[in-house]
């Protein structure tokens, strides 16, 4: 596998940095090179949060990138964060309910509207909307298999599922919904 | 009959006569802590450290481990030796400016978290090493170096009260107190509380000393004496503002 | 000593994490911090592990204060450190200075961050002046510029043993980037690896009876003579020159048959191997040197790889505005090579910066 650069954006409490940290975690157990880096500007608590991935079979060169193979905004002020992230060799992808204009979707190789927020609200559970979009994040691009980002989110909630067995079977579907969904605008998503 | 020692036995005799002018009041206090130390039998493991200004002079006074720092660091250079190696006894020697203008925040922050340190601060009202500046501790109308037509509170303030403030924020196991260089057996009592407190693992000790600096105060030897007593020591009162030992040295 | 990593392991953690692994692994006995990012979290994984292992911690009233106490620690004979950033790091120069002049064997981890001033909390490399030369002395001072997680780790191990070793004060520069990301390394014991762990010692606290058995040692930071302190310094220099050839490290890679070198430091050594790698599947033939140690600088090193090559060029890249250019052209004043810059203050450097550069100069 060649190197894989992910620009992952939210609002603080989307829990946008820990499903970076578990599918990083999970591409690291799967014996790939890993960078992860979370943003850490002074926006430590609320304001737009941005996780920055590389995943790769050689050895990662500089931490930081320039443009993004995939870029997921989950949040409208996250849209105009990651703009710069965004060029003609890049996935973009957004949540559908977001109102934005046109113009205001960067330069991409391809511009991905999924329905995560109320998948999440009507099918699943709002608390899963990160884990939908973990599992869009592997259906997107691979990076990680399906069986390994399971077993990363069982070492990483693993505690919780012990307490309340739905919780897992939640954790399980939405990862699943996340990828499916991911495939299935990658066949339908228009070329901006 | 034995005779006493005219010096303690903790000075170190090489470094004598020592370094101070004329009439400067560090000898008296640099005794009684020299005494203080004989008395307490803690030489060997003590650790002096002196700050810059003209404590710093002291720096191979005595036959004790010393070390010399910073202007104002000499409180938290101790606190890393007492930290590292609580078995040492910690002393730490400074000037009103080291202590309370430059290094105030380390001494503030040591005596809040109750740093088991001994500080001596020596108060003569001014900078004296850098040519007799106004110090924090500069009595109103004082005229020095930097406030040549004397000092005005209305511009700069009023002497600093550091045994008072020091007071106001260490608990009940710390030891503070003010001591002048005019009343020397109370002087080297309150040093000797300070160290027992130490010694004893109770908490800070700190005792500020009022003392002379006849070459900056330009007086000569019977003015020097009355700008002690008469205008220092009732601004700045002398004793015992905290101690966990009660009369008699019982705690 | 013992051993608090076990067998040696594989870990995915950030370099805050790996740098607190490394001290307790090289048998720092306490740190004194305040908190500045981004280095807080050695300071949060430091206090956790610290009181497992019997290790001491104060957070301080201010980086003044750290550094100082780290120099009181030291001299009582532990094995101290502190770690710091930016403005905190400014604040440090004096106790640095202090542990310079009275030759303590004071470690601290520098995770630069952007400036001037407070500046960004994220990343540069711009505290490469300040930290090989602040302060009002002449720079003796060993300094590791790191580039990945396993050097973070590794150096800061070797700060302790060459601190103690030659008593200069030493660095570990690392960067925000390397204090914050996650990535891969192997974590060890260094006595499994043999690597021999110096053993400090007290400066003052002795052993013995004074008068008896023992001198009182008199530290001394102040000289009442000019002719005193220059015989110091000088005796400084002395021993400072002569641990160049066993302290000074450095990477070079292809520089023989290159026609240009590019010289980075720390993280911005990774992106410039990669664009080495890059340019030579492009037809164009580039070299690279990373010297590890900016003080002391590897000077001879560079001066036999520039001898040795065929590179009429040099292209400088740093993510800061000529900070390792000045050390570099002062280190090897008379070489006729051709010297380039790509200066990026305060922010990253990536491959395809650099391979655009040294597109647009050959």
């Amino acid at each position: 596998m060649s190197l894989v650069k992910i620009a992952l954006a939210g609002e603080g409490g989307q829990g946008v940095q820990s499903v970076a940290e578990i599918i990083a975690e999970a591409a690291y157990n799967e014996k790939k090179q890993t960078i992860y880096i979370p943003n850490f500007g002074l926006e430590q608590r609320g304001g737009v949060s941005i996780a920055f991935i590389q995943v790769s079979d050689e050895r990662i060169g500089a931490p930081k990138f320039n443009k993004a193979d995939v870029v997921i905004a989950l949040s409208e002020r996250a849209v105009d964060r990651t703009t710069i992230y965004s060029d003609a060799n890049t996935l973009y992808v957004y949540d559908q309910s977001f109102k934005i204009d046109e113009e205001q979707l960067p330069e991409a190789k391809k511009v991905l509207g999924i329905p995560a927020i109320d998948k999440a609200n009507q099918e699943l559970h709002p608390r899963v909307f990160n884990i939908i979009i973990m599992g869009a994040v592997i259906g997107l691009t691979n990076v990680v298999s399906f069986e390994a980002a399971k077993e990363a989110l069982e070492n990483r909630l693993g505690y919780k599922f012990e307490k309340n067995p739905n919780l897992r079977e939640l954790n399980y579907k939405a990862l699943e919904m996340g990828k499916i969904m991911a495939e299935e605008s990658l066949k339908e998503g228009v070329a901006k | 009959m034995m005779v006493a020692p005219v010096t303690p036995k903790s000075w170190y005799l090489p470094s004598k006569p020592h370094k101070f002018c004329p009439g400067c009041g560090h000898g008296i206090v640099l005794k009684a802590l020299g005494e203080a130390i004989d008395e307490l039998e803690i030489q060997d493991r003590t650790v002096f450290g002196c700050d810059i200004g003209c404590s710093l002079l002291s720096w191979d006074f005595f036959a004790c481990d010393s070390t010399q720092t910073h202007h104002g660091r000499t409180t938290p250079v101790m606190v890393g030796i007492k930290r590292s190696r609580p078995e040492l006894i910690t002393i730490g020697y400074m000037g009103d400016g080291g202590g309370y203008s430059i290094g105030s925040q380390h001494l503030l922050n040591a005596a809040v978290r109750n740093e088991k340190v001994t500080l001596i601060l020596v108060n003569n009202t001014n900078y004296g090493m850098t040519g007799g500046q106004m110090a924090p501790t500069t009595l109103p109308g004082q005229k020095t170096e930097t406030s040549p037509f004397g000092r005005d509170p209305e511009e700069t303030g009023y002497p600093t009260k550091g045994p008072e403030f020091i007071a106001e924020l260490t608990p009940d196991s710390a030891y503070v107190a003010r001591a002048t260089v005019s009343k020397y057996n109370q002087l080297k009592r309150f040093i000797r509380n300070a160290l027992r407190n130490q010694m004893e693992g109770n908490g800070f000790s700190f005792v500020e000393v009022l003392s002379t600096c006849p070459t900056n105060w330009r007086t000569n030897a019977q003015q020097t004496w009355r700008f002690l007593e008469d205008e220092m020591e009732p601004y700045f009162p002398v004793g015992e503002l905290k101690t966990p030992f009660g009369k008699g040295g019982a705690k | 000593m013992p051993n608090v990593i076990g067998e040696t392991k594989k870990a995915f953690i950030t370099g805050n994490e790996a740098v607190a692994w490394a001290t307790l692994a090289a048998g720092a006995d306490i740190m004194f911090g305040y908190p500045i990012t981004p280095q807080n979290e050695v300071m949060h994984y430091w206090t956790r592990l610290a009181p497992k292992h019997g290790r001491g911690f104060l957070q301080t009233e201010d980086e003044i204060s750290a550094g100082f106490t780290v120099c009181g620690a030291v001299q009582a004979g532990k094995k101290a450190f502190t770690a710091t950033a930016g403005p905190g790091n400014v604040l440090m120069q004096e106790p640095f200075g202090m542990a310079e002049a009275m030759r303590l064997p004071l470690v601290a981890i520098i995770q630069q961050r952007g400036g001037p001033s407070s500046g960004t909390v994220i990343y540069s490399q711009q505290e490469v002046t300040l930290t090989t030369f602040g302060g009002n002395g002449e720079g003796h001072r060993i300094v590791y510029s790191t580039a990945t997680h396993q050097e973070m780790y590794d150096y800061t191990i070797k700060a302790f043993n060459s601190a103690w070793k030659y008593r200069f004060p030493t660095f570990v520069l690392g960067d925000g980037y390397q204090a914050k990301m996650r990535e891969p390394l192997e974590m060890y014991n260094p006595e499994e690896k043999g690597l021999e762990i110096v053993k400090p010692f007290p400066l003052v606290g002795l052993d013995g009876h004074i008068g008896d058995n023992r001198e009182p040692q008199h530290l001394c930071n102040i000289y009442s003579m000019e002719e005193e302190l220059y015989e110091v310094v000088l005796d400084f220099v002395k021993d400072y020159n002569a641990i160049i050839p066993e302290v000074a490290e450095y990477q070079a890679q292809q520089c023989e048959d290159a026609e240009i070198i590019i010289l980075t430091h720390g993280v911005v050594s990774r992106a410039a191997d990669d664009a080495v790698k890059i340019l030579r599947s492009q037809g164009i033939k580039a070299g690279s040197f990373r010297p590890i140690t900016l003080r002391p600088f590897p000077t001879n090193d560079l001066r036999n790889v520039i001898a040795n090559s065929k590179a009429k060029t040099m292209l400088i890249a740093e993510s800061a505005y000529g900070q390792l250019d000045r050390l570099v052209k002062q280190e090897i004043y008379g070489e006729t090579i051709k010297i380039e810059n790509l200066f990026m203050p305060g922010v990253g450097i990536i491959d395809y910066d650099i391979i655009s550069k040294v597109k647009s100069i050959i």
